[in-house]
Parts: structure tokens; sequence; C-alpha cells
């Protein structure tokens, strides 16, 4: 008998997670290390890339976790 | 994994946006996980039912996700915010009129028929209900038009990025080409729908910022109001006493908007017939549906994608609208920019929303947005492809070829999806020697879409009609719409008034005006022909039409799990948004 493929939505929960934390470190490092006046964004001074990929991290988790290959959940 | 875009751009700097290096490491991940999923996936694409159906084991879910998926491509985030800045409010209308409707049309009444019949595509229903003759005239029609679709929205999609990221417009092309031939060809069907949902999610995520920022920007709705209004000299020069913020109250006269449309275009051209006939019978979009585990999944399907489809303004329309109000130069339309033109520096409609995304986005979030337009664009491609390939196998190739086995047809969908994309990849480089191509192209795929829903309708809903009414009645709606089309290219302002009833119609209004006629004509025929030929036993139509047929009632599930009480709560948000941006 064939194997099933895992969920769609283990993948996506990896795939959020891994742009969380990459975008919520590059938000932490503009924190830190302030880009020059020019390169700043309108309404910069909000952070979105910090809470923004964490939200994603939080979420990615959360799909990584629940729908993980061998949990029978779908 | 592919190396990282954007080293492979000649005119690195030269784009709307540059990327940084936590910008390129999400593309790259994006991309490894598109290439990865079609490797993974490869071995569960053995047989027909699995490379061109996925297995018909999705949840509605995943199905209704797919199918909403397949038709929110980068080109129509980029068109509709785009179509904002140029006509207001009113471009919501192609949501909440020109598509929940019609999706919800799909999930209670037409759907039982596609799935309890067991067909593999939409001319495969016409061949069980019609016979042959229809089922060819629509096959070799949309494979053909498909593939020229899919080439020239590579093409778009090459241009675009050369404009916003300054690529290459041949790495553009064969990055798109090659990633979407691998995960296809390699997983079918259920690749490319683990890969549309996966875009999905990205879209949201990508494109939400936007609004939320703009609003906050704008100090709110009214704030945002009050801004496009104070703008309109500056964005609308030509019109600028024109209201661009309300969707109905401006549309009792056809003077009286930027579409120069009246209400009766939009709820019978559009809203009945075109919209009707995009959802409900175009392959690229039923296909996924198809792919349901069950006759409820299938029905729910396109419910959940139409509840969905209801908030995309969110991310389509209020971007189009943030940019009249916030940005302080004006936008033009796509042939006065660049070189040589009026405006050679200017930005075109189009670009709106990667204007925006500029805006407000920093490293990391840039990279998400473009990921997600790369991502739309790419599964847009492969609903092409895989649509493609699935008729050119089902109902092209196999009427030939009756007997062959199951693994012979998987083999020739292989083939077919990689032969598909190199026709797209090559219609991509004719279409800048012949641009007039591009609007041909899409006036022929409009031509067939109307038609063939009333062909479809009348074959679910009315058991009297025939193999000669089916397929006589389409050819008419085809023949009809091809001559109001030339009737109007060739005579353009005696034409129009008949065609659009109005001599200060849009080619948006053409367009709607001309799906209803040639959608009424085919009924018509239909009806005639139809009454005039002998009928089939109704013994032949068990599956095929609502009389004939019994659909398994939603009376034993649970009220939250039966699809005609979810489809009445989006129908019924749908009109609450109406009301509130009337």
């Amino acid at each position: 008998m064939k194997e099933h493929h895992v969920s769609i939505w283990f993948l996506i929960g990896l795939q959020l997670a891994l742009f969380g934390v990459l975008i919520s470190g590059a938000g932490i490092y503009g924190y830190l290390v302030p880009p020059p006046p020019e390169q700043q964004t309108v309404l910069g001074n909000l952070h979105a890339a910090i809470w923004w990929g964490a939200i994603m991290l939080v979420l990615g988790i959360f799909y990584a976790v629940k729908f993980r290959p061998g949990n029978k959940i779908e | 994994m592919l190396p990282f875009p954007h080293l492979f751009a000649d005119t690195a700097s030269s784009g709307l946006v540059s990327l940084g290096t936590v910008d390129d490491l999400v593309i790259g991940v994006y991309f490894a996980f598109v290439l990865g999923i079609g490797f993974y996936l490869k071995h569960f694409a053995d047989t027909g039912e699995e490379f061109f159906l996925a297995g018909r084991e999705m949840t509605a879910w995943i199905a209704g996700l797919a199918f909403i998926s397949a038709n929110l491509g980068a080109l129509e985030l980029l068109g509709w915010a785009g179509n904002t800045y140029e006509y207001g409010i009113m471009a919501a209308h192609w949501y909440w009129i020109g598509a929940i409707p019609a999706m919800i049309f799909l999930g209670l009444i037409m759907m039982p028929f596609y799935y309890i019949s067991k067909t593999h595509s939409v001319p495969g229903y016409l061949l069980l209900r019609f016979g042959p003759a229809a089922r060819s005239l629509s096959a070799v029609t949309f494979a053909f038009m498909t593939v020229l679709m899919s080439g020239i929205n590579m093409f778009s999609m090459a241009k675009v990025m050369e404009v916003v990221l300054g690529w290459n417009f041949d790495f553009s092309i064969w990055m798109s080409a090659i990633t979407v031939g691998l995960y296809v060809g390699l997983g079918g069907l259920l690749s490319a729908i683990f890969n549309e949902v996966l875009q999905f999610m990205l879209i949201w995520f990508g494109a939400f910022l936007i609004p939320l920022l703009g609003l906050i920007e704008c100090g709110g709705w009214q704030g945002m109001i009050d801004r496009i209004k104070q703008n309109l000299p500056m964005t609308h020069p030509d019109a600028p006493n024109l209201d661009y913020t309300h969707m109905w109250r401006v549309m009792g006269n056809a003077n009286d908007n930027a579409m120069g449309m009246h209400w009766t275009g939009i709820v019978f051209g559009l809203g009945s017939v075109l919209a009707m006939g995009y959802w409900t019978t175009d392959f690229l979009v039923v296909q996924r549906v198809l792919t349901a585990k069950d006759l409820r999944a299938a029905k729910m399907a396109p419910i959940i994608g139409a509840a969905f489809k209801m908030f995309v303004p969110f991310i389509v329309i209020l971007p189009g609208l943030l940019g009249m109000a916030l940005l302080n130069f004006p936008l033009y339309p796509e042939n006065q920019v660049g070189p040589g033109h009026l405006h050679p520096d200017g930005h075109s409609y189009n670009e709106v929303l990667p204007l925006m995304l500029a805006r407000y986005c920093g490293p990391g979030l840039l990279g998400l947005g473009i990921t997600a337009l790369l991502a739309g664009f790419m599964s847009g491609m492969a609903g092409n492809v895989t649509a493609f390939s699935t008729v050119w196998t089902y109902d092209i190739y196999r009427p030939f070829k009756p007997d062959a086995t199951d693994a012979h047809y998987v083999a020739i969908g292989r083939w077919s999806t990689i032969i598909g994309i190199i026709i797209s990849v090559a219609t991509a480089y004719i279409v800048p020697r012949f641009p007039s191509i591009m609007d041909y192209v899409q006036a022929l795929f409009s031509f067939f879409i109307a038609p063939l829903f009333g062909t479809v309708l009348l074959g679910m809903l009315w058991k009297r009609a025939t193999g000669y009414g089916g397929f006589l009645g389409l050819l008419a709606g085809v023949l009809s719409s091809i001559g109001m089309f030339t009737w109007v290219e060739f005579d353009h302002d005696t034409a129009i008034q008949y065609v659009a009833l109005s001599p200060s119609a849009s080619g948006m209004a053409e367009n709607m005006y001309s799906a209803l006629w040639s959608g009424l004509i085919c009924v018509a025929v239909t009806v005639i022909v139809s009454l005039l030929t002998p009928a089939r036993p109704d013994r032949e139509l068990v599956g095929l039409v609502k009389a004939c047929t019994d659909i398994p009632p939603e009376g034993d599930y649970p009220l939250i799990h039966r699809p005609a009480f979810w489809a009445t709560i989006v129908g019924v948000v749908c009109v609450i948004l109406n009301i509130i941006f009337w």
C-alpha cells in the first residue's frame, strides 16, 4: 500500500516559521542598527518587520507542530 | 536551490525597488520549497487519477484555497490595484458581484453534476452530455487559448520584474518556465495544488501590511477618502469631479462614473453571464474543485473560496485607493510611460502596488512581498499548464488512442506539460513583436466564456437540451461574440452604442454587454434547435441532468457542515459589504 504524503499545512507551517525567523531577524537588526534616513520606509518607526515576522513565526510553529507527520489531524 | 535571482540582473539598480541579502534569502527559501515539493510529490503522481486530479482526495479547504488561488495570480493583484487607481472603488464589483454569486452557484448548483458524472474536465462533461462535437470545439479552443494565455502571462511577468526589480527579461522567462515545468511535470496537479495553497498564504502575508499601514498613515478610512478627493485634480485631471469612492450610487448613468458603465452592465453582463461563465466553466479553476474527496467537499470548496475571495479587495482594491490618497505624483496608463512616450519617467497605474510595497516594506518584508508576486505568477502559469495537459490528454489525444494504458496517458500528460511550457515561452517571445496579440488572445478567450456557460447550464438543468442544440448553441454564441468584437473594431462609434448601449462605453463595458448578448444567443439557439431535434432518453442523462439525477441531500449533516448554510452566510456578508460601500 502506498504511503500518504505529509500534510500541506505542515509544509506551510515550516515555510511561515522560516520566513518569520528571517523577517523578524531583519527587523531586529534594523532596530539595533537603523538604516540611513534616505533608506528608511514610511512608518518605519512602527518596526513592522519585527511583529509581522513574529506573527508568522508563531503561526508557522503552530501549524508545523499540529500537522507534523504522524499526528493524525486533518 | 536556484541561485539568488537578482544576482542575474543586468540592470539591478534600475528597478523600482532593490533587494537586499535577506530579501534574496526569502526568495531563495521559496524556490527551494517549490522545487522540493515537486520532487517529493513525484512519488504520489503515478496514476492518471493522481497526476491529473490529485487522486481526488483533497479536503474542502485545500480544494477551495487552490480554487481561489489559481485565479489570484500576480497579474490579478497588480492589474486590479491599477484598475482601482484608474476607476476607483468600482473595481471591487469584479469581486463582490463578479465572483461571489458565481462561486456560490458553482458550489450549490453545478458542482454536483461535474462531480457525480466523474468527468476529468469541463469538455469531458460536454462529451457526456452533448457528444463529441461540443466536446471537441470546447477542448481545442480551451487548450489553444490556455497555452497562449500562459505565454502572455509569462511575458507580462518578465516585464513587471524588469520594471519593479530590474531583472533581466530572459532570466525571468526561463526561471519561471523551468521551475513550473519541474514541479508540475514531476508532481502533476497535486504539486500544483500544494504550491497554490502555499502561494495563497504568501500573498496574504506579503500584501496584508500595505492596507494596514496605509490606513494608519491616512488616519483611517475617512482620512483616506478625504485625501483621495483632495488629490483628484492631480491623479485624475481629466475627470476630477467624478465620484471614485462609491460602488453603486454612481452607476445610474454611464456618464457619472470613470468606467462609463451603467449598472445593468455590471449586474447582467458581469454578474449574470461573464462571471458565471468564468467561475463555473473555466476548467483552470473548476479542475481544482474536481480534486475534492467527496461530493460535500466539492460543494464546500467553492464556498470556502468565495469566503476568502470576498476579502481579497482588502489587499487589492484598498492599495489602489491608498495610492490615490498617498502618492504625491500621478500615475498614467501603461501606453503613456517609458522611453519615447508622453511620460518617460512616469509610473503606470499597474505599478501602484509595487510602489506601495516599496513605501512601507523594508528588508525582509520587501522580499516577502516580491516572493508573493513571484508565487502568484508561477502558480497562475502552473494552473494554465495543468489544465492544458489534462484537456490535451483526455479530450484531444485520447479520442485518437482510446485503448492505451493509464501509464501511457500519464506519460502524455508529463510530455504535454513540457510542450505546453515550451509553447508558452515561444508565445512570450512573440508578444513583443506583435503587441496586439495580447489584446486579441484575451478577446478570443472571452469569446468562449459566456456561450460555454449557457451551454453547460442548459445541459445540467434542462433535460430536453440535445446534442445538436448544445453544439450549435455554443457555436452560435461564439460566432456572435466574434461578430460583435469585429464590428466594434471596424466601426467603433456606431457599433459601441448598440453593443454596449452607450456611445461613451469603455472597453470593459463593451465586454460586459458582449458577454450578455452572446450568452443569450447561445441559450436561444440551444433551445430552438433542441426543440426541433429528438431528445435523449432519461436513462442516458443520469448523473448529468438535474431532473434525472438523485443528488444526496444535505439534511443528514449537522447545520454547520452543510454547504447551503455556509453559502447563505457568505451571500449575506457579501450583500452587507455592497451596502456599506454603496
